[in-house]
């Protein structure tokens, strides 16, 4: 419980310490690379990994639907 | 005199005129709808392992799947400058498995040895840039020989004033059906359960909840939370199960799961050509299901147009309440299951990638905006082991 509570406040602090980025500064956060979310290339690894193990979501994409039987 | 003004006024006129034909030829554009980009996708899925489910947690679990889909990506601007998109995907798998032919051991191929899957799917979205909102929505559709699925979802976001952090909700609705093959020792009356017939339906409810959020001008992070629940048919009806007493029965699972997976994940961009993405997921469910997800891919930046991407995934999950391998379940029980899907296991998944993006397109072919190759190797503790192929081909308009 207190290693949570540490890790929250760790968390909240570093977010708050945000600094303003403007437009022209974001040229490495806009890097195809740099995408916070799955990449195209990754979908059908995304598929087999929700069939093949019993958790799933949390990840931007597909959270239910499908067999997944074989 | 009167000539050459009245010659330079007519010229003036013509230019003001075919200036103005411009302008409104360009703001027609604009609202027109253009393709934005193509993606397509394919991949070669190739596994092997001895725990299938269908024969009981023994038994062969090869399985290959030839994957491929291709999405249309298309862009417009409305009358107050709102940008909207509209997706239009198809994929299409075809597979061939092992363990679906002892669905009926006796015929030569049974009905899903070999299956292909179809999935179209649709979506809309409408963002204000100057509001930092977007909305949208979309439909899919899955279908295979077995199984149908028909989804929805709505989504919503919402930027803060300083453009920093994003709150994103989006809700899925999954309609499914499926059609109740038991194995063929099972069927016509030869079972003591009381099977079911012809088929039945399987639905899931999701909302996801998302906050992205730029820490500095090399690091952002992003929290995730989905709730799902899970209502129906949730077994699979060509599943066996063997008793301790020597007795087979279809797998049976309660008709309700509800799940919680928590994420994380942090990209963070080192110097000029490291780019390090994190993740990290915790879930667990009503089944009694606990799970950790920990996965770390960089890319290295061998020049601004390409790079190579070394990544690792460590997953762990415990059984669910309900599992046993075979043989060993004990008779009496309300619910019961032997695919190892569901079993206590840790899985290692490893490989690389490599992007090209060259500044005159792929081939020299200005439009083919880039090129990804990828290849994993999964390995599982209890047996199974898996390689994968994927390639993805971006067209920009």
């Amino acid at each position: 419980m207190i290693q949570k509570i540490v890790v929250g406040i760790l968390l909240l602090t570093g977010l708050t310490s945000c600094q303003v980025v403007k437009e022209f500064q974001k040229n490495r956060l806009n890097d195809a690379e740099m995408v916070l979310g799955n990449r195209k290339v990754e979908k059908t690894e995304l598929s087999f990994q929700s069939y093949r193990e019993g958790a799933a979501g949390a990840n931007a994409g597909k959270s239910g639907g499908g067999c997944g039987c074989n | 005199m009167k000539k050459i003004c009245l010659t330079v006024i007519g010229l003036y006129i013509g230019l003001l005129a075919a200036f103005s034909q411009t302008v409104q030829d360009s703001s027609y554009q604009k609202r027109r709808l253009k393709i934005d980009e193509i993606n397509l996708v394919s991949s070669y899925y190739h596994q092997n392992g001895d725990h299938a489910a269908v024969t009981g947690g023994i038994g062969s679990q090869k399985l290959t799947d030839l994957s491929n889909s291709l999405e249309v990506k298309l862009i417009r601007l409305d009358r107050q400058q709102r940008k909207q998109t509209w997706s239009v995907d198809i994929g299409l798998d075809h597979y061939t498995s092992a363990s679906s032919d002892k669905i009926d051991p006796k015929t030569v191929t049974s009905a899903s040895y070999a299956d292909t899957r179809i999935y179209p799917s649709v979506s809309f979205s409408r963002e204000n840039e100057k509001k930092g909102t977007e909305w949208g929505g979309g439909l899919s559709y899955s279908g295979e020989y077995d199984y149908t699925s028909i989804g929805a979802n709505l989504h919503g976001s919402k930027k803060t004033a300083n453009k920093m952090g994003e709150f994103t909700a989006k809700g899925q609705v999954y309609m499914d059906r499926i059609s109740l093959i038991y194995p063929i020792e099972l069927r016509d009356g030869n079972s003591t359960d009381p099977l079911k017939r012809g088929g039945d339906s399987r639905n899931s409810y999701s909302l996801a909840l998302s906050w992205s959020q730029i820490v500095n001008q090399r690091l952002q992070v992003s929290f995730l939370l989905d709730l799902i629940q899970q209502q129906g048919y949730l077994s699979l009806p060509f599943n066996r199960v063997y008793f301790t007493d020597g007795t087979v029965h279809v797998e049976r699972l309660p008709d309700s799961r509800f799940k919680i997976p928590i994420g994380f994940r942090a990209n963070y961009f080192a110097g000029d050509r490291f780019i390090f993405r994190t993740y990290y997921r915790y879930y667990k469910d009503s089944w009694g299901l606990a799970a950790h997800t920990a996965s770390l891919e960089t890319s290295i930046k061998l020049s601004p147009f390409y790079s190579l991407s070394p990544f690792y995934r460590y997953y762990h999950q415990t059984a669910i309440d309900y599992f046993a391998p075979y043989m060993t379940h004990a008779p009496g029980k309300e619910f019961y299951s032997s695919n190892f899907d569901l079993s206590q296991f840790s899985s290692h998944f490893f490989g690389g990638g490599v992007r090209f993006s060259p500044p005159r397109g792929i081939l020299g072919i200005q439009h083919l905006n880039s090129l990804e190759l990828r290849y994993g190797h999964y390995t599982r503790s209890n047996s199974l082991h898996s390689n994968i192929v994927s390639v993805h081909l971006k067209w920009k308009g």
